[in-house]
């Protein structure tokens, strides 16, 4: 078994009265695609931002690929790549000096052929003598994300780089963050679109008021959480409840089942009570549920 | 080594890349002190006996540009970053605290001795300048550079406004210039003020500084030499402690 890409051990941040990482404990293996998951204020940033040093926290301690991120920084720093949420830039320079000056920084020098080849990934080779300043919004944040990939980091954690991004740049972004995955970077990424996690993420941790409350596979927490629902609404107001059904309003009964063959067995009653139907629908688990469902029960 | 170099680079960079405002304009402040004053008092006054009030203001002008830019770079550098949010791109890199600090010292040297430089090459079409021990000058030149470029790492970290710099560039390092004696010999004060001068460590690197160029000074080379670098070690010092700490950078 190979090391993990990160490792965090029972972290706490305090800001004063208030707790932000109150005894947080995860590890995420090498080649995962991980989600941070949680409401604004959950500690996401304040996690990311322990991991990639910028933040000290009160306790516990940090890994990235092994080294300890503050008695081992220069080591776990060259492992990790950050992409900030901030559209931050520094308006002197250009795109190609921004990403030498970033090379020079973690120590490389003539980086040239892998920052073209970023500049092209990323679709901004046009752009590459471009200064800072004159970008859009999207452009920066591609940019940001070419600046975190220049010492080549095997872990890679984006900060909701898809937030404010429409929606063809997004899906830009996310088949490139997708390629450097399958290349065997490390994936950990915070987003609030919940679609998003569900469709990219292996394995998701879900944080609240800085705890982790739910640490599974997708898969499994949206089996564990989600139920499927099969909802139909009844012509001339017939009353389902004695076939386990729930009421709703409008003349809809809904019907909670884990299985979909279970559906078969369900309409089969239905029919059986002679009772006609105007309209039906099956609502699939998502990660919405299971978020909501997390985020109101502790 | 190298990502100190990068820094060290980018930092005389951002500086360049405006060098019409961050150079070229202290430069023609200076000149104008200097056409000002000297037009008004040249031939009223002379200093040491025989120097010519020109002459004398000109080290004196030349070492407050120094300190002045110096502050400036480190300062202004450090509170725009801060406030844009690229410092970031600073602290995610594996840096030591060292070498952010070196880094940032030895630009706003590099600034205030290039402006420094460029008073002097102004001012020479105008005096006779004679530089008797150009050691002493350029020791004091490095040193004051280093002192007032600490400083202005330490406001840069503190302030969280401009304004709040601002404060520091006007309430402290102003004032300490304009009563250090740029603009005359203590000799000439009250032994009173004579006295409170002895307490601003900026009236040694300028008294310093000038005895470089006449081999006469206010005070003994060697104690300005003494204050000057007593001056540096402490602030290094409190900027490294801040720094290692990760005051106000890191949370």
């Amino acid at each position: 078994m190979s090391q993990p890409a990160v490792r965090v051990i029972d972290v706490v941040k305090r800001y004063g009265a208030l707790t932000a990482l109150d005894g947080v404990r995860l590890e995420v293996a090498q080649g995962e695609f991980f989600g941070l998951l949680g409401p604004n204020g959950a500690g996401k940033t304040t996690l990311i931002s322990a991991l990639a040093g910028l933040v000290r926290p009160d306790g516990g301690r940090l890994e990235v690929m092994g080294h300890d991120v503050v008695g081992d920084y220069r080591q776990a720093r060259r492992n990790l790549g950050v992409v900030p949420q901030e559209l931050v830039f520094d308006p002197f320079f250009t795109v190609r000096e921004m990403l030498r000056i970033q090379s020079g920084y973690f120590g490389l020098r003539n980086n040239d052929a892998w920052i073209d080849e970023i500049l092209a990934s990323l679709d901004l080779t046009a752009k590459a003598d471009a200064n800072m300043r004159a970008l859009s919004g999207g452009m920066k944040r591609r940019v940001l994300v070419a600046q975190a990939l220049v010492h080549r980091p095997p872990v890679i954690v984006l900060d909701e780089p898809t937030a404010g991004v429409d929606v063809a740049l997004r899906q830009g972004l996310w088949q490139f963050i997708r390629k450097l995955n399958r290349d065997g970077h490390t994936i950990i990424l915070t987003t609030h679109y919940l679609e998003e996690a569900e469709t990219l993420c292996g394995r998701l941790a879900m944080l609240k008021a800085g705890r982790i409350v739910a640490l599974d596979t997708t898969e499994d927490l949206l089996r564990r959480f989600a139920s499927h629902s099969l909802r139909v609404r009844v012509v001339g107001g017939a009353d389902l409840a004695a076939l386990g059904g729930h009421p709703g309003s409008g003349g809809w009964w809904e019907f909670a089942f884990d299985r979909y063959v279970e559906v078969e067995a369900i309409l089969a009653k239905i029919r059986e009570a002679g009772v006609d139907m105007a309209d039906m629908e099956i609502g699939a688990s998502d990660l919405e549920q299971v978020f909501l469902q997390l985020m109101q029960a502790a | 080594m190298i990502g100190f170099q990068t820094l060290l680079k980018k930092e005389i960079l951002r500086f360049w890349k405006v060098s019409f405002q961050t150079v070229a304009a202290p430069i023609l402040n200076a000149v104008l002190y200097l056409l000002i004053f000297s037009h008004v008092l040249d031939r009223h006054i002379t200093v040491y006996g025989e120097i010519a009030y020109t002459s004398f203001l000109v080290p004196g002008l030349v070492m407050m540009s120094v300190l002045q830019n110096a502050f400036a770079n480190s300062s202004s550098s450090l509170i725009q970053s801060k406030i844009t949010g690229n410092m970031v791109f600073m602290l995610l890199p594996p840096l030591s605290y060292r070498e952010f600090y070196v880094a940032y010292v030895a630009a706003a040297v590099a600034r205030g001795l290039l402006v420094g430089v460029g008073v002097w090459l102004a001012a020479l079409p105008f005096v006779h300048l004679p530089v008797q021990e150009p050691l002493w000058a350029l020791a004091f030149a490095v040193l004051g550079g280093v002192v007032l470029g600490s400083f202005g790492v330490i406001a840069g970290i503190w302030a969280d406004k401009f304004d709040q710099l601002a404060a520091f560039q006007n309430f402290i390092v102003m004032p300490l210039t304009m009563l250090s004696g740029v603009f005359y010999s203590i000799h000439s004060l009250p032994e009173f003020w004579q006295g409170v001068s002895h307490f601003n460590p900026f009236f040694f690197m300028i008294d310093g500084f000038r005895y470089g160029f006449f081999g006469q000074s206010d005070v003994s080379p060697w104690i300005s030499l003494a204050v000057a670098a007593v001056s540096g070690l402490v602030l290094a010092g409190v900027t490294l402690t801040m720094l290692a700490r990760g005051y106000k950078l890191r949370g």
